[in-house]
């Protein structure tokens, strides 16, 4: 047949949401106050943006406004009051002294081996005091001018690269595709861009790490990495120290684009605030990835959640181009009363798509955690693979574990495997460690590490360790 | 002169997907009485051409040809050939979850029987050559009626393939490694299965990494296959040549 | 809106005559605010109605004297019921099974049901006589009881309701066949209550085997008592549109509950098998296994939903989806669903789709069985693990026997 053409595919984007989404557009007479367009004007002009990026989230705020807030996953919270939210010019809120953070925080940040002046800087208290990472990130910087790679904050490339940023945005996650994603079309503060020019292998992994705070990307993050044909990178997002913010609400959306025989690797270690151990506060973390793939690329997914107190994110892969490979590999933990539903969607369109599934979920305390995937096999995706394995361990007996693959194949040649396993954490196991002399804990650990290793050997070494260290501080007193 | 009944001139086949050849301009003459050991490093294309010459999918043939008895093979499904007369036995014989042995068996025997415009085989006589022919390579009778191959051991996999040459009676039968995974009293079970079925009529095509196995069943011909050639052909002395100085010599002559 | 859509049931119900009872005109009366599941409704995302909705069915037409069920009888004890009316003078029962008929004002379980949902509310205000099987304490019935459900005519509308109490440590199984006799595009909307008490053992067999022009959804509610072991097998061989919904509410410990399903289809079907299993108790078990040979243009939806509540411990699920696809156009959906809330569990499943294994079928063309063949012989052995594992020996066989008659397997 012929090749399925750019256009089709806009064309389908738009008109198959529900496809594309778990979720149901239903149309709503609603119009939420609070938000209106000369707020939205307001932060057009103050990050002076040209005139078509402006339309765009004008255009994103009427689509939202005929949107209600979906309620399709597995989660309970009260919704967010949009009216009390400030749109633009958020800055973190900032403790007055050291003295007013919270000192299980620091307890944290100690145990993960976070210097005082790190961690001073990463809550953000006003002290005098300027780190390194400024002259790290020039000379970084640098760097990768010369090979021609383009890693900015979003503000800065819409000013110096408008075309690219233009050509890119919205193409993977059009406006209406949900919810959030409309509302953060419409108003987006800031985030990362990402080019890598043809034939590139980007030599060292861009982190957000090291301008975490430089310029306040705030609670509506907007993130476009764009590898050009035959390039590679690997692209780190979070960090593995608490992230304390006030606000509630984060919906960010992230738009990956690998041209032919392109490779992006992404990961993320998410730690945003859980909320204590009653379930009082904590992040709302409603985020929408996605990533395009053509022909004989590749886009690898990995993600360590362990924050927020309500988390629905499902990396993506539109597997568009012939031999595209969409990967997807997860840990989420939940504790206390933490809710997650997350998981991925492969949509394959192209002929000898492969995309591979690991899921590991971990629930203790009172807490939710859900996998929800879609495996999509279209017509003409011939010659189409997938495996999934979605585990579930369970570490309470108030917790829940909760998988909703969703299967859907319209090709004979496809093949696909799904298997999802839901058990307890092993007391023999458990048992066997501490009568060669671990305590609990440690058997806890060690055993949880064993059943996650098969995706924190995806990340990165060093945010491997991290992680792991993460896992272990999340799951503390979590045996029931 | 006895008669040619399987005839290879110079058959070149590549990987069908990848266009990578594998034969590069093979040649073999069997004829009727004989038995011919094919021995080659691994990866020299042995298993390929017993998979050409059954005519498993994945392989395109693109100069020569294979006759046996006269027919020309390459044109024929995969059940004609065998229907013709042709037997493989797989070098890793395939598990078939849910459908019995005895099913198979005779769903296959009746077919070539029908192919043959003979009366199919009643049950009764059926169920005696099943337990006759399971004699011959002391194949529990009891797995005849498990699901083809499943739960069978490698060496119980390798007795099940001879047991199947003896029921289906073929005119060429190719063995695929069959000496691979057994210990020296299967072996010796197997190649006296082979031996009794063997007559003046039909032939069989060793492949082999091992001599040991041409102990027991003594060839007529050894050949060398590598690069997708038989690159030297001589009698058993040759297995044993092999045995003792490898592969390298031949190859590295060749380049000379 | 909704407007719109009352008038979508006023014309559903426009040539249908309800029983004059105050308690089916009630529900009538309510089922006129209600609307026809969507592909919005997750569980109606892969299933329209529209083949339903959209036609005005009879359900006053005269009896056939031209009904043979003599192909798909499997016991001598069996009752023949045409578009809904119970046909005693071509039934035959003996004393095995208590069997009544009652109509709605006799059944007290209407209420109970979830008259939400729009197939169960229709049928609630629609249906003649219910068929009320009882089997006593303590006493094992070898010989299954046959309802044998035949559609005639055209687009007539059965409304089955059937109720099967299962006495404490009884044990017995039913055959459900559905039908058709000249028949074109009628609609079976059945719903079988059953109640299994205590360490008793029951057995539902469905053979749906309908027009290619038919249309089916039904429904069966099952709630099982502790120490009771309940099995459901629904062959599915055709039938334009099949919906199959099993809800199972494990009230008891120690129950076992066994789910099989072997489905194939061709041609434009559509079969969609809806199973919830919901673990209210500790220490229980149960298995499900669906299959699926998919030819032609055919569809298949399969949705496994298990739910293991707070506090029901020591509970072991298990999920088994295998689809396969003959043909370019065929198309599935499977949602295999685990819903935990208790943590010793043992909880698995698994789906798989393809095509048939290649490597299986030049294995079998290599001993001299022709491609077709080896299709059939790969096919039945696919699906016959289902079956056999029905363990009733005429079932098996009347289900082998139908499927060499529609497409040439030989089951061995
Ligand atoms: N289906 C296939 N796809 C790709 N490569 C293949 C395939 N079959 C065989 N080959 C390659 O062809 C060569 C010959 O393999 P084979 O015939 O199995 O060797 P032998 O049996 O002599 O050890 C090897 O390099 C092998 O990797
Ligand atoms: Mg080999």
């Amino acid at each position: 047949m012929a090749g399925y053409t750019e256009e089709e595919l806009a064309e389908d984007l738009k008109n198959q949401e529900y496809k594309f989404g778990f979720t149901t557009e239903i149309e709503s007479d609603k119009i939420p106050v609070g938000l209106n367009e000369d707020v939205i004007r307001l932060i057009s002009a103050k990050k002076n943006e040209p005139e078509w990026l402006l339309e765009y989230r004008l255009n994103a705020f009427k689509i939202w406004q005929d949107m209600i807030e979906p309620d399709w996953a597995h989660v309970k919270y009260e919704k967010p009051n949009f009216q009390e939210i400030s749109y633009f010019a958020a800055p973190k809120k900032q403790y007055e002294s050291w003295d007013d953070v919270d000192p299980e925080m620091k307890a944290t940040m100690d145990k993960l081996g976070i210097s005082l002046d790190e961690q001073k800087k990463l809550t953000g208290v006003a002290v005098d005091f300027v780190m390194d990472s400024v002259s790290v990130a020039t000379s970084f910087k640098e760097k990768l001018g010369e090979l021609g790679i383009i890693f900015s904050s979003f503000s800065e490339a819409v000013q110096n690269h408008p075309d690219l940023v233009r050509k890119h945005l919205g193409t993977v996650v059009p406006t209406k595709d949900n919810f959030y994603a409309a509302l953060n079309s419409a108003v987006f503060s800031d985030g990362s861009f990402c080019y890598i020019p043809k034939g590139v292998r980007c030599p060292m992994e861009l982190s957000t790490y090291f301008r975490i705070n430089e310029s306040g990307t705030g609670q509506f993050e907007r993130t476009l990495v764009v590898a050009d044909e035959g390039s590679y990178v690997s692209y780190l997002e979070g960090c593995t120290a608490p992230q304390r913010d006030e606000n509630q609400l984060h919906a960010a959306v992230v738009e990956l684009i690998a041209l032919d025989d392109a490779e992006i690797k992404y990961s993320t270690v998410q730690n945003w605030f859980p909320g204590d151990k009653n379930g009082v506060g904590g992040i709302f973390n409603f985020v929408t990835k996605r990533g395009m793939c053509h022909t004989n690329s590749k886009i690898s997914w990995t993600q360590v959640e362990t924050g927020s107190a309500v988390t629905w994110k499902y990396p993506s892969c539109i597997l568009k181009g012939d031999n595209s490979i969409g990967e997807f590999y997860s840990v989420a933990v939940t504790n206390n009363y933490q809710q997650a539903d997350t998981g991925t969607k492969m949509i394959h369109l192209g002929k000898n798509t492969k995309s591979t599934v690991i899921s590991k979920g971990i629930s203790a305390g009172q807490s939710q955690n859900s996998y929800r995937g879609l495996i999509q096999i279209n017509k003409n995706a011939h010659n189409a693979r997938n495996f999934t394995q979605c585990d579930s361990l369970l570490m309470s007996d108030r917790c829940g574990a909760h998988t909703f693959p969703y299967i859907e194949c319209s090709n004979n040649s496809a093949k696909l495997e799904h298997e999802a396993t839901t058990s307890k954490i092993g007391e023999d196991q458990i048992f066997y460690c501490q009568q060669r002399g671990l305590s609990e804990e440690s058997a806890i650990g060690l055993i949880v590490n064993g059943y996650v290793k098969e995706v924190l050997n995806k990340l990165p070494m060093e945010f491997a360790v991290e992680a792991q260290k993460l896992l272990a501080i999340s799951l503390e007193n979590s045996v029931g | 002169m006895s008669k040619a009944l399987l005839d290879i001139k110079n058959l070149h086949a590549e990987i069908e997907d990848e266009g990578k050849a594998i034969l590069k301009g093979l040649n073999l003459t069997v004829n009727a009485g004989e038995i011919h050991a094919i021995m080659g490093p691994n990866g020299a294309g042995k298993s390929t051409l017993a998979s050409v010459v059954s005519g498993k999918d994945g392989y395109e043939v693109t100069q020569g040809t294979v006759e046996m008895d006269g027919q020309d093979l390459l044109d024929l499904d995969p059940d004609e050939r065998a229907k013709e007369g042709l037997f493989l036995a797989f070098q890793y014989p395939v598990e078939i979850p849910g459908v019995s042995n005895i099913n198979f068996l005779r769903t296959a025997l009746n077919e070539i029987k029908e192919y043959r415009k003979e009366d199919p085989i009643s049950a009764k006589d059926f169920m005696a050559l099943v337990r006759e022919k399971s004699k011959l390579v002391e194949l529990d009778s009891k797995l005849a009626s498990r699901s083809v191959n499943e739960g069978f051991s490698g060496g119980e996999k390798k007795r099940n393939e001879i047991f199947q040459m003896a029921m289906l009676d073929p005119k060429v039968a190719i063995l695929d490694e069959t000496d691979s995974g057994l210990d020296i009293d299967a072996l010796r079970i197997v190649a006296a299965g082979v031996n009794k079925l063997k007559n003046e009529n039909n032939a069989v095509i060793l492949i082999t990494h091992y001599q040991r196995l041409l102990d027991y069943i003594v060839p007529d011909y050894v050949h060398v296959l590598a690069d997708g050639k038989i690159v030297k052909t001589g009698d058993k002395t040759l297995a044993l040549e092999l045995e003792e100085k490898g592969y390298d010599w031949l190859t590295e002559e060749k380049t000379v | 809106m909704t407007l719109v859509l009352s008038k979508k049931m006023d014309t559903f119900l426009s040539e249908l005559t309800v029983p004059s009872n105050e308690i089916q005109s009630n529900i009538i009366e309510q089922l006129k605010g209600m609307d026809f599941p969507t592909s919005r409704d997750e569980y109606w995302k892969y299933t329209r109605v529209g083949k339903i909705s959209n036609t005005k069915f009879s359900n006053t037409t005269a009896p056939s004297n031209e009904i043979d069920v003599a192909a798909h009888l499997v016991s001598d004890n069996y009752i023949v019921i045409e578009n809904g009316t119970i046909r005693t003078e071509l039934s035959q029962t003996n004393s095995d099974f208590a069997i009544n008929y009652k109509d709605a004002t006799e059944v007290n379980h209407l209420v109970n049901l979830d008259n939400n949902n729009v197939f169960t509310a229709i049928n609630s205000g629609l249906f003649k006589e219910a068929i009320s099987i009882s089997i006593s304490a303590n006493q094992a019935i070898e010989k299954p009881l046959q309802l044998v459900f035949v559609s005639t005519g055209e687009s007539n509308i059965a409304n089955n309701r059937i109720l099967v109490e299962a006495g404490k440590s009884s044990s017995a199984s039913v055959i459900i066949s559905n039908i058709s006799n000249k028949a074109n595009n009628c609609f079976n909307n059945t719903i079988i209550e059953a109640s299994v008490a205590e360490n008793a053992h029951l057995t539902l067999h469905k053979i749906q085997n309908e027009s290619a022009t038919n249309l089916s959804v039904s429904t069966e509610q099952v709630r099982q008592a502790k120490n009771s072991t309940f099995k459901i097998n629904t062959f599915t061989l055709t039938g334009l549109l099949v919906r199959n919904n099993i809800n199972i509410a494990v009230e008891g410990e120690n129950c076992e509950t066994y789910m099989n399903g072997a489905i194939v289809s061709a041609g434009k079907q559509h079969v969609d098998n809806h199973t919830f299993v919901d673990h209210q108790v500790p220490n229980c078990y149960s298995n499900e296994n669906y299959k699926y040979v998919m030819d032609d243009q055919s569809t298949g939806v399969f949705n496994g939903r298990v739910i293991v509540q707070k506090d029901a411990q020591v509970i072991n699920a298990y999920q088994n989806n295998g689809n396969i696809l003959l043909s370019d156009n065929a198309s599935i959906n499977s949602k295999p669903e685990l819903e935990i809330y208790a943590d010793d569990v043992k909880c698995s499943h698994g789906s798989t789709t393809g095509q048939l294994d290649e490597m299986a079928l030049f294995y079998l063309q290599a001993r001299g069985i022709s491609r077709e063949n080896a299709k059939k012989l790969l096919v039945s052995a696919f699906i016959g693990e289902v079956i056999s594992a029905t363990n009733d020996d005429t079932v098996i066989e009347l289900i082998q026997q139908l499927l060499s008659n529609e497409y040439g397997w030989e089951f061995a």
